[in-house]
């Protein structure tokens, strides 16, 4: 399997010399393609630092991050946004949907960004609502969808230029239960049939039992490290709560 | 004192994002100085006293102005302060959740308003002074007074005057500040920015159609103030024009918020390149709401461009005229055989003796009060005019009469028309170095430069209209109107001299006598001496009498047309400078403040990976297209209404139209296009995302 996020030894620092705050603290791991990865850990733990770290928006105090090869921490301004646009996928928990803008557009703007030809949006719009099932809900503003489609909308615009990965951070954050499941079972359809690489990060262990692999963490550091393997989403979830338990801490008030 | 602290916090905190609300306040401050203190200038105050009438005018006109002015940046003040109450709804949510009294939040805001006033006073009134000391020069310039030494001015009633009118400004700032803190609910405050707004797209068929109606209401307004001018007798005829061109720039704009988007989304390849899809979209989403006051800002800016063309081309054309239409140094009439028309002389106030002792030229009526022209004038000519009741405009218009009766109802068709011999026009012609003309002896001249008058003169000459006058009949040399004049003044307004051969005069009829000439002196302190004395004149017992002869002197004439002109100038710059800075400053207020509300929108770009260089191309359009749109529609009224001015201008004459519109176009850009980049890199500074 070829290895697409190779994350190797960063730190990141907050604060100055008497108060330091260490939020990552010599953390290491690899994704590979195909991967659907789950972070989790409570928060504090640095997860989101973490995302922050890999999506260029934040900078790592010392380490090195690598997508397909590339280091992205010596990255410098523009080309920190073409890596961005071009190999990145974005779904926030609070959605990030242009409230101006209708579904279609919101989608096309991911695309029209990399100066694509409008024919060609269009046709890549037309392929990936099919796959998120929002065909019915294109011409339609954020204000009048509900959270769950809006979630679905954010996620078409992440995948419809084909990134190398995926960064969901807390997708389900701000859904109901139905509406998270709904969008899980499309994370995974995306993972199985299109092959996308995911990296997602929650504290709820229910989103986390979707991924194949989760990785825990606390105080900056790697706590361990599951693999769903063979066994069922039901087992899997329970294993994750196994840990959950072990890790203690806030992480239990997200059952 | 913690709330004085919290205020001073918040000054500080916002000043950065509200430059251009202080800067807009300082201008306006120090603008509000400087004209008040007009009169202090120590070039206005060494002046003769035909002059200082005028300034007094111009200042009383100056303060009712200022009164307007105060109404105006009142109402950008209040406007812009409801601006920034709404961008810190949340902090005040958080105060009042904090358990501050709403009496408490209201004395913060007591002393914010209380801050910015002094800070604002205080640099409005240094700066003003000091342009006060560059305007100095300006109005030495405009008085061609030799401003041989510098003097620093002052002017304390001009200091006071604008303390205390922006003081009541403030102080209704507070007064509504308070009001409008008193009335809000913590849950909007609280909410107040996340409630995103709805986006309601209009039908576009129905746009279409406002838009087609509005455009024709528009052109039918501009037609009427432009082709339709000379039906416009009315004052209520001219506001029928200006309400039709204020309800169709409201619909113009109200229909285009919903037609551009609707045409550019249907530009598909357009419309989703790049970031255009979003610059749209934040445009529309915002016209929707702004409808109105892009209508205000475009008719301030239409005012703007025509007043200050208007006032600069008067000016302008002013001194233009004064050297072609003030040749020699002085001019008197006398009316002679006034018995003739003892009612109508009667009617004008002139007593019984005056009447009866009109026999005598001018010459003789001033060596009648002892004063001698010759030991005066190195040179002079004397003429007649000649007037008779046989001859009126009734009688020179002929057979085109009631065509253009019709046309122009008003005019004063039973005047007698002023009527001279060729030869002693000629002798005038000479004097005042002007074309000279000749005749046959049955043909006349009609001697005209007003151009409406020109005009209506002309339909006649071009009919060839015969005139009867002393049994003699004439017919026209010319098929229009000749240039010159008798009467020396500051404007083109000699509606019409008829020139017959010498043979046909009546001495009967003799109307007006004239004395025209040159001083032996050239000095100017001595001309003023004689000017004087000439006027002095008027209070000698003989004046009951004897009429003293009127007349006009090139020094007259001149100062009294510096004044007009410096008046007219400093009011449409004023006026034009406040009218300008006020709507740009309203339109920055508002992107500055919609800014802090794209912070949200330009970050989520920037995280799906868009290039720093398209945010700013996206911002810098979305900037330039609220900039842009009303000053276009303002440009095409403008045309119109200059073209309206200049109809209206034409006694002063209107050639020198072009350098004005310029001095107005680079005033526009200077202040518009400098409101507009400090506007963009405010913006770009509060969207900027700092790690």
């Amino acid at each position: 399997m070829k290895t697409i996020l190779k994350v190797s030894q960063i730190e990141k620092y907050y604060g100055s010399r008497s108060s330091l705050t260490k939020a990552l603290d010599n953390l290491s791991f690899e994704v590979e393609k195909g991967e659907f990865l789950c972070l989790m850990g409570a928060s504090g733990s640095g997860k989101t630092t973490l995302l922050n770290c890999i999506s260029t928006i934040d900078k790592v105090t010392s380490g090195h991050i690598f997508v397909g090869g590339l280091d992205i921490t010596k990255l410098k301004g523009n080309e920190l946004n073409k890596f961005r646009r071009e190999e990145l996928g974005f779904i926030f928990q609070d959605f990030n949907l242009l409230d101006t803008l209708t579904a279609y557009e919101n989608i096309a703007l991911g695309l029209s960004i990399q100066n694509i030809p409008y024919k060609e949006i269009n046709e890549r719009i037309k392929v990936v609502s099919k796959q998120l099932n929002i065909e019915n809900i294109l011409k339609k503003y954020p204000y009048q969808m509900s959270g769950g489609e809006k979630q679905r909308v954010a996620s078409a615009r992440a995948i419809i230029s084909s990134p190398k990965l995926i960064l969901a951070d807390e997708p389900t954050g701000a859904l109901d239960s139905k509406s998270s499941k709904m969008l899980l079972e499309r994370f995974n359809y995306l993972n199985k049939e299109l092959e996308a690489t995911i990296l997602m990060v929650t504290h709820d262990a229910f989103t986390a039992s979707y991924a194949n692999r989760v990785i825990f963490i606390k105080d900056g550091k790697i706590f361990k490290e599951i693999y769903k393997g063979d066994c069922t989403r039901k087992e899997f979830f329970n294993q994750i709560i196994d840990v959950v338990t072990l890790l203690g801490g806030d992480l239990n008030d997200a059952l | 004192m913690m709330l004085c602290k919290l205020s001073i916090k918040n000054i500080k905190k916002s000043f950065k994002d509200y430059a251009i609300y202080f800067f807009t306040l300082i201008l306006g401050i120090s603008i509000f100085y400087v004209f008040n203190a007009l009169d202090s200038q120590t070039v206005m105050i060494n002046v003769s006293s035909s002059t200082q009438d005028i300034i007094e005018l111009m200042m009383t006109i100056l303060s009712s102005v200022s009164v307007f002015v105060s109404f105006i940046l009142g109402f950008l003040i209040i406007y812009a302060s409801r601006f920034l109450m709404k961008r810190r709804s949340k902090e005040f949510g958080i105060y009042l959740t904090l358990g501050m009294s709403k009496r408490k939040i209201s004395l913060i805001l007591f002393f914010e308003t209380l801050f910015i006033g002094i800070l604002s006073l205080g640099v409005g009134l240094l700066l003003g002074v000091l342009i006060s000391q560059v305007m100095s020069l300006v109005v030495a310039n405009m008085f061609e007074a030799n401003l041989t030494k510098f003097a620093f001015v002052f002017s304390t009633s001009a200091c006071i005057k604008t303390i205390i009118y922006f003081s009541i400004m403030y102080l209704l700032v507070m007064i509504f500040n308070t009001y409008s803190v008193s009335k809000c609910k913590l849950i909007d405050l609280l909410n107040g920015a996340k409630t995103s707004e709805k986006v309601k797209l209009k039908n576009p068929y129905l746009c279409i159609f406002i838009f087609i109606i509005s455009s024709i209401i528009l052109g039918k307004a501009y037609h009427m103030v432009t082709a339709e001018f000379l039906t416009l007798q009315e004052v209520i005829d001219i506001i029928k024009p200006i309400i039709m061109g204020v309800v169709a720039t409201f619909l113009i704009f109200w229909s285009l918020s919903g037609l551009i988007l609707r045409i550019v989304q249907s530009l598909k390849k357009y419309y989703y390149k790049g970031l255009n899809s979003f610059t749209l979209r934040q445009f529309s989403s915002k016209i929707n709401t702004t409808v109105f006051g892009t209508t205000i800002i475009c008719l301030m800016l239409f005012v703007t461009i025509c007043l200050l063309s208007a006032c600069l081309t008067i000016k302008n054309s002013m001194n233009a005229n004064i050297k072609e239409l003030a040749p020699v140094d002085a001019m008197f009439e006398t009316n002679m055989n006034m018995e003739k028309y003892y009612d109508k002389y009667r009617a004008y106030g002139y007593n019984d003796s005056q009447i009866k002792n009109s026999h005598y030229t001018a010459k003789e009526m001033f060596e009648l009060f002892n004063f001698n022209i010759t030991s005066y004038f190195k040179e002079y000519i004397e003429v007649n005019t000649y007037a008779t009741e046989e001859l009126t405009m009734n009688n020179t218009l002929g057979s085109r009469l009631d065509n253009i009766r019709t046309n122009f109802p008003f005019l004063a068709y039973d005047t007698m028309e002023t009527i001279m011999k060729i030869s002693d026009y000629n002798k005038v012609a000479n004097f005042y170095g002007i074309n000279e003309y000749s005749l046959n002896d049955d043909e006349y001249i009609i001697i005209a430069d007003f151009k409406s008058m020109v005009n209506v003169r002309n339909i006649a000459l071009e009919n060839a209209e015969v005139i009867n006058l002393f049994g003699h009949t004439l017919k026209p040399k010319y098929n229009e109107c000749q240039a010159g004049f008798l009467e020396m003044s500051s404007n083109h307004i000699n509606s019409g001299i008829i020139l017959v051969p010498d043979n046909v005069i009546d001495k009967e009829y003799l109307y007006q006598n004239y004395l025209i000439g040159n001083y032996k002196t050239n000095d100017k302190n001595e001309i003023i001496k004689i000017e004087n004395n000439i006027n002095e004149l008027d209070k000698n017992s003989k004046a009951k009498e004897y009429l003293l002869p009127s007349g006009t002197t090139k020094l007259a004439i001149k100062e009294a047309t510096v004044g007009l002109s410096a008046m007219v100038t400093f009011i449409g710059l004023y006026l034009g400078v406040i009218f300008l800075i006020s709507s740009a400053a309203i339109l920055g207020l508002k992107e500055l403040s919609e800014s802090s509300d794209n912070k949200e929108r330009f970050r989520m770009l920037r995280k799906i990976g868009t290039d720093e260089k398209m945010i700013n191309k996206a911002l810098f359009r979305q900037i330039a297209i609220f900039f842009v749109l009303p000053l276009i529609l303002a440009l095409i009224h403008s045309i119109f209404g200059i073209i309206f001015a200049v109809k209206i201008l034409e006694v002063f004459g209107t050639d020198e139209l072009l350098p004005s519109i310029i001095t107005t176009a680079v005033i526009l850009v200077f202040i518009y296009g400098g409101y507009f980049l400090i506007t963009y890199y405010s913006s770009k500074n509060i969207i900027k995302e700092r790690y």
